[in-house]
């Protein structure tokens, strides 16, 4: 059996369905940044003044854009992966010899290619509103990757649960979102009573954002090591989370 | 030689406790045309189901030419080609992708497989629409699209659930047609379908299946004969001497018992010709009713219904 073909036929599909409707995937993160930074940015950020040692705009531009890879990283894998299973095209996988962690690898790679090229995308975008400077490539890279990992990961877990479309919105809705906006994309956590800042170190994506803001910027909340921990610690338990309910069958065989 | 498909004890209770398959025992030889005919409800989704791993068994063993699904599913499966009861391709999708895509799942790089969904899409005469996206296609176009994608990994046996329901006569004939060549070049075929005349017309051998049981498993040959056979009892004036009757099946039960299977074209006449001239007296008879027949006028009545419904939805 050939694997990497299998795995290259999902990734392609996974691409391709993306960019089919790019109207819907593609542009609308580039919309809501240009938005974040007109209100954010321009009117409000320039009363803020400076936060973490830099001007607000350029604090926030890297929360900005791992906010956007998180939501889209997830909802890619979220939203393809359940109304594959909506439209039963899950068993044209299903039927066929493709091992369970191809399956995983194949749509969580396919949610990193959207959240990665939104990424871009909206980097590119914020490239109109501010200077970006580089402290580390690596961490950039390394810290891209794994949470867009992490979210797949986190997409396709909702949708082997999801019964309806309503069910792919919920997490997003209730948890990703709170999750983002306190998750230190709009302010530094050591402005914030003892209390809460403790509260915040049980937020996984503190830790991306950080880690994510320490490449471009060089600061951050949390140490690299632990943050790079918290990530490695989540992508190993959705992983075997994911591999169990696939190979279990939930939600996909009866 | 190793059986195409083996299945022995197999059961499958659902969740929610309907056991759906109480102990179905099946065997197809390389190279056969199959049916598995069967009401709605028989169980011949579930059975298939099981076969492609879609549904998991609860007991039970199925070899796939000679693989077990339970130690070597993966090449169980990638001798199987599945066309379901129901479309499951994304509809969205152009064709050519859904077959390319599909091809890949089996390890078919898109170079062949590009080569291959031309050939299949030109064969089931839909390379017309192969930018379409699969929601454009008529419903039997959508059937034959999951034909070719059946074939897109060229495999050894080809599973067709139900193919022929809500297809128009023409397209029907079409398909039986391609599937009766395709059988000629090698490929196992399994068939499932609740129309006797399509199993007539397709297959050699058939088992029919019935509340989740198996319970006739034979030549097609053979189960027409059975069907075009009655059985009377005879209940006679107790006789001491054997009693020896020509040109139809007799067994003598006891002394005043005697039971004949005679095919529905013969004559009655020439049976008490052949007893009053043997000097025996028959009291009374009557026709046991078999299994089987009973099946068949139920089986009849669906199909009735079936083709009455789709008149309606034309
Ligand atoms: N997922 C399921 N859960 C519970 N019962 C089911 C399920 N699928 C099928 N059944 C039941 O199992 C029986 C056999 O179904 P099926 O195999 O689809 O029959 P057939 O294909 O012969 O029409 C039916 O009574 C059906 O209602
Ligand atoms: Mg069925």
């Amino acid at each position: 059996m050939n694997n990497t073909i299998a795995l290259k036929s999902i990734l392609h599909k996974e691409v391709h369905r993306f960019m089919r409707i790019w109207v819907q995937t593609l542009v609308p993160p580039a919309i809501t940044i240009c938005l974040y930074f007109v209100i954010f940015g321009s009117l409000i950020g320039k009363r803020i003044g400076e936060m973490g040692g830099f001007d607000y705009m350029s604090f926030i531009v890297p929360g900005l854009i791992m906010m956007s890879v998180i939501t889209n990283s997830y909802s890619n894998v979220a939203s393809s992966f359940f109304s594959a299973k909506w439209q039963r095209n899950v068993e044209e996988m299903l039927v066929a010899p493709v091992p369970n962690w191809v399956i995983v690898a194949g749509y969580v790679g396919g949610g990193m290619c959207r959240g990665i090229l939104v990424g871009l995308i909206v980097t590119f975008v914020a490239l109109f509103f501010v200077d970006i400077q580089v402290h580390n490539i690596w961490v950039i890279i390394a810290t891209v990757s794994l949470t867009s990992a992490t979210f797949a990961l986190g997409g396709l877990i909702n949708a082997i649960f999801a019964g309806s479309f309503d069910d792919i919105s919920i997490i997003p809705t209730f948890v990703l979102t709170p999750l983002t906006y306190l998750g230190g994309v709009f302010y530094s956590i050591s402005l914030l009573p003892e209390f809460w800042q403790g509260v915040s170190q049980a937020n996984p994506i503190v830790y991306m954002v950080n880690a994510f803001r320490y490449g471009f910027l060089g600061i951050s909340d949390v140490s690299l090591v632990t943050a790079f921990a918290v990530i490695g610690f989540f992508i190993v338990t959705l992983f075997v989370t994911a591999m169990v309910l696939i190979s279990k069958g939930i939600g996909l065989r009866s | 030689m190793t059986y195409a498909l083996e299945i022995t004890g197999l059961k499958k209770t659902y969740k929610g406790g309907f056991q759906a398959l109480k102990n179905i025992e099946l065997k197809v030889e390389q190279g056969d045309f199959f049916a598995l005919l069967g009401p709605n409800g028989a169980g011949k989704s579930t059975t298939i189901g099981v076969m492609t791993s879609l549904v998991n068994k609860t007991q039970g063993q199925v070899k796939i030419y000679g693989h077990d699904i339970d130690n070597a599913l993966e090449e169980a499966k990638s001798h199987i080609g599945l066309v379901p009861q129901e479309f499951n391709f994304n509809q969205f999708e152009p064709l050519t992708n859904i077959l390319v895509n599909q091809a890949g799942y089996y390890g078919v790089d898109r170079k062949t497989a590009l080569i291959r969904a031309e050939k299949y899409l030109k064969q089931l005469e839909l390379w017309d629409k192969r930018n379409e996206p699969a929601r454009a296609l008529s419903g039997g176009m959508k059937r034959r699209l999951m034909i070719a994608r059946a074939l897109m990994h060229e495999p050894k046996m080809l599973i067709l659930d139900e193919p022929t329901a809500g297809v128009d006569i023409e397209i029907r004939r079409a398909m039986w047609d391609f599937l009766q060549v395709l059988n000629k070049e090698g490929i196992t075929i399994i068939l499932t379908t609740h129309y006797l005349e399509e199993a007539e017309m397709l297959c050699r051998n058939i088992a029919i299946i019935d509340g989740g049981e198996i319970v006739e498993n034979t030549t097609m040959k053979g189960l027409l004969a059975q069907l075009d056979t009655e059985t009377f009892v005879l209940d006679l004036a107790p006789i001491q001497h054997q009693v020896s009757l020509d040109g139809v099946v007799s067994r003598q039960l006891d002394d005043h018992t005697l039971e004949i299977d005679i095919s529905k074209k013969q004559s009655l006449n020439q049976v008490f010709a052949q007893l009053s001239s043997q000097d025996v007296e028959v009291k009374s008879m009557r026709n046991k009713s078999n299994r089987l027949e009973a099946l068949f006028v139920s089986l009849i009545n669906q199909a009735d219904k079936t083709k009455e419904n789709s008149k309606v939805e034309a």
